[in-house]
């Protein structure tokens, strides 16, 4: 399922935004009696990229990204997924789509060994869901393919283990793995290095640079060191509101965005 | 097969011995069947709550809602037991419908409230509609026959209440090791992470009260057929709040805490007044004597010193202290 998915991912041909993009936000905006998280955002999230959103805390980006996922109602605005509007749709058909989120914190089932965390996503495509009448041993048959997903993150040898006995970061590799089981065309990762080790970091980052192969990612991440390995565009917010948009390099040089981030210790030198 | 696995095996065989040899030993059959109807229930309730975390507290409404329909086929239309019965069950899946739509959005307490809202809707409608006899209750409800067998004979019902409590509990415990179950221990374990994987959550909880109020029905109709009664004490809240009290004394979330809760609270209500004057007895203080008056009393001394002392209940309590890591399922 995955290996055939070999796509012409490149850097050069997705820095670009050429093409429709495959997520798009038009005057996004959230109000929380009264007071806006959101507001007017556009976005465009070109397919086959990896694109970071980033911002000082509060700016609105975790606001921004429950919106695009659908895990909140905007309100104003429109989403498009590959053009079709998908504004009023639930959260969980969104995933079906193929727009797959990920949280801030781990999401893995605690009490689930590794390959049942696998299972239970593998178990929607294969029709094995609502069964109620059918024994535990109907889902062996998924096994297989279960151990696969976890191959790719390197976590087969401890599938028989319940995922709350894994260390941190194995975690985070574990929830790669159930996600990579949906198949999704676009990821969405909250925070993904966030609260890792060094060590972890890179692996985890590493992860997601294969990961991303023939695929789209949109992530929120602070580790700015992640974003320039990785990320081919970045959207920087502020307030609620798109400050800036581009590649790194020339978001990180543009003096609006370092004001946003050093604004005050910077004013603090000057006066 | 892990030793527990094995010590839970001979449990279950020999929980199941002592059942079928129980009216032999001098057990009083209707107190068995009153059990076992009971312990149906509890496991019906805990099959909700113990695998989605949703304590309902309407439950009530579904087993005597059951049982009231039930009585009425058989007493003023005649109608067959097993049909009867069936007929129950339905009116329990009905009920149930209504009040899951309403309910599995709401979480915690909000869950609780919604469920007992409806459910005192069909105990006042219960108190209100001829069929039900209002505060008489529905009385003189046959047995009749099963498959050309009489049942009038309390061992050969009893029996037949054994094969139905057994049936019905193997077949909850397969429900929740199923793949719906597992989906629906996804759900309870991490919610938001079952949406993002594309899970309609509420149409699985829905279909979890479902089958919840289909056995919480059973058990009902099974109720009314053995004691040929129905009362209104069956649709009052205090028997939505008991079947709380047997599964959590038991263990919410265990195979055997239900029937373990269900087996306690029941003998302990049917033997008060003989534990009052042998405690009377021993102790000379005259105050024990009045304990059958006070069942409700001691039902809340039990309750509170399982929230003090094994919050678990007693099965996961064992469970959590000998079952190992998964005990929860146990």
């Amino acid at each position: 399922m995955i290996a055939s998915q070999k796509s012409s991912h490149t850097k050069a041909s997705h820095g670009s935004g050429a093409g429709a993009p495959i997520l798009r936000a038009h005057k996004l905006g959230k109000k929380f009696s009264g007071f806006a998280a959101v507001e007017g955002v556009d976005l465009g999230v070109a397919e086959g990229s990896i694109h970071a959103l980033v911002g000082p805390n509060g700016a609105g980006k975790t606001t921004c990204f429950n919106l695009l996922s659908k895990f909140l109602e905007p309100s104003a605005g429109d989403i498009f997924f590959r053009e079709r509007n998908i504004t009023r749709m639930r959260p969980a058909d969104v995933a079906r789509l193929g727009m797959v989120r990920s949280f801030q914190i781990s999401a893995t089932f605690p009490q689930m060994t590794l390959l049942e965390n696998v299972r239970v996503v593998l178990q929607r495509a294969a029709g094995l869901a609502h069964q109620f009448w059918m024994p535990a041993r109907a889902l062996t048959r998924l096994d297989q393919e279960a151990l696969r997903f976890l191959d790719m993150v390197g976590l087969s040898g401890q599938a028989g283990q319940l995922a709350s006995s894994l260390p941190y970061g194995h975690k985070r590799a574990l929830e790669l793995a159930t996600t990579l089981a949906m198949d999704p065309q676009l990821l969405l990762l909250d925070e993904p290095t966030q609260g890792l080790g060094h060590e972890d970091v890179e692996q985890v980052t590493e992860l997601i640079r294969r990961v991303a192969q023939g695929r789209t990612v949109l992530m929120v991440e602070h580790n700015m060191s992640v974003i320039s390995k990785i990320c081919d565009r970045v959207t920087v917010m502020q307030r609620g509101q798109v400050l800036a948009e581009g590649s790194y390099d020339e978001v990180s040089r543009n003096p609006e965005v370092i004001t946003a981030y050093m604004g005050d210790a910077e004013e603090g030198i000057h006066a | 097969m892990s030793w527990r696995s094995k010590a839970q095996l001979s449990t279950m065989w020999l929980i199941l011995l002592l059942a079928v040899a129980a009216p032999w030993l001098g057990m009083y059959p209707v107190l068995g069947m009153r059990i076992m109807s009971f312990a149906l229930f509890a496991c019906a309730f805990n099959l909700m709550a113990g695998y989605t975390g949703l304590i309902s507290f309407g439950h009530a409404a579904l087993f005597g809602g059951a049982g009231y329909v039930t009585g009425l086929a058989l007493t003023s239309w005649g109608w067959p037991t097993p049909a009867g019965i069936m007929f129950g069950v339905f009116v329990a899946l009905v009920i149930g419908l209504a009040m899951g739509v309403l309910a599995v959005r709401r979480y915690g307490i909000y869950f609780s409230m919604v469920t007992l809202a409806l459910a005192q809707i069909v105990y006042f409608y219960c108190l209100q509609a001829d069929f039900t006899g209002g505060e008489d209750g529905l009385q003189g409800i046959p047995r009749g026959t099963l498959f050309g067998l009489s049942l009038q004979s309390d061992r050969v019902m009893y029996y037949v209440m054994l094969v139905v409590f057994v049936a019905s509990w193997w077949f909850i415990r397969r429900i929740v090791r199923s793949p719906f179950g597992q989906i629906l221990q996804a759900v309870r374990e991490n919610e938001p992470r079952a949406i993002s994987l594309g899970y309609r959550v509420n149409r699985y909880k829905l279909g979890m009260f479902l089958l919840s109020a289909g056995f919480a029905g059973l058990a009902g109709a099974m109720k009314a057929v053995i004691m040929g009664f129905e009362t209104l004490t069956d649709v009052h809240w205090s028997t939505s709040g008991m079947v709380i009290l047997l599964t959590l004394v038991g263990g919410l979330g265990t195979d055997l805490g239900p029937i373990l809760g269900a087996v306690i609270i029941t003998v302990l209500e049917e033997k008060m007044g003989a534990i009052g004057h042998f405690l009377e007895h021993i102790t000379g203080v005259h105050w024990f004597a009045s304990l059958n008056d006070n069942v409700s009393m001691i039902n809340g001394a039990i309750f509170v010193l399982c929230v003090l002392l094994f919050r678990r209940g007693i099965v996961g309590t064992f469970n959590a202290r000998w079952g190992g890591a998964r005990a929860a399922s146990g």
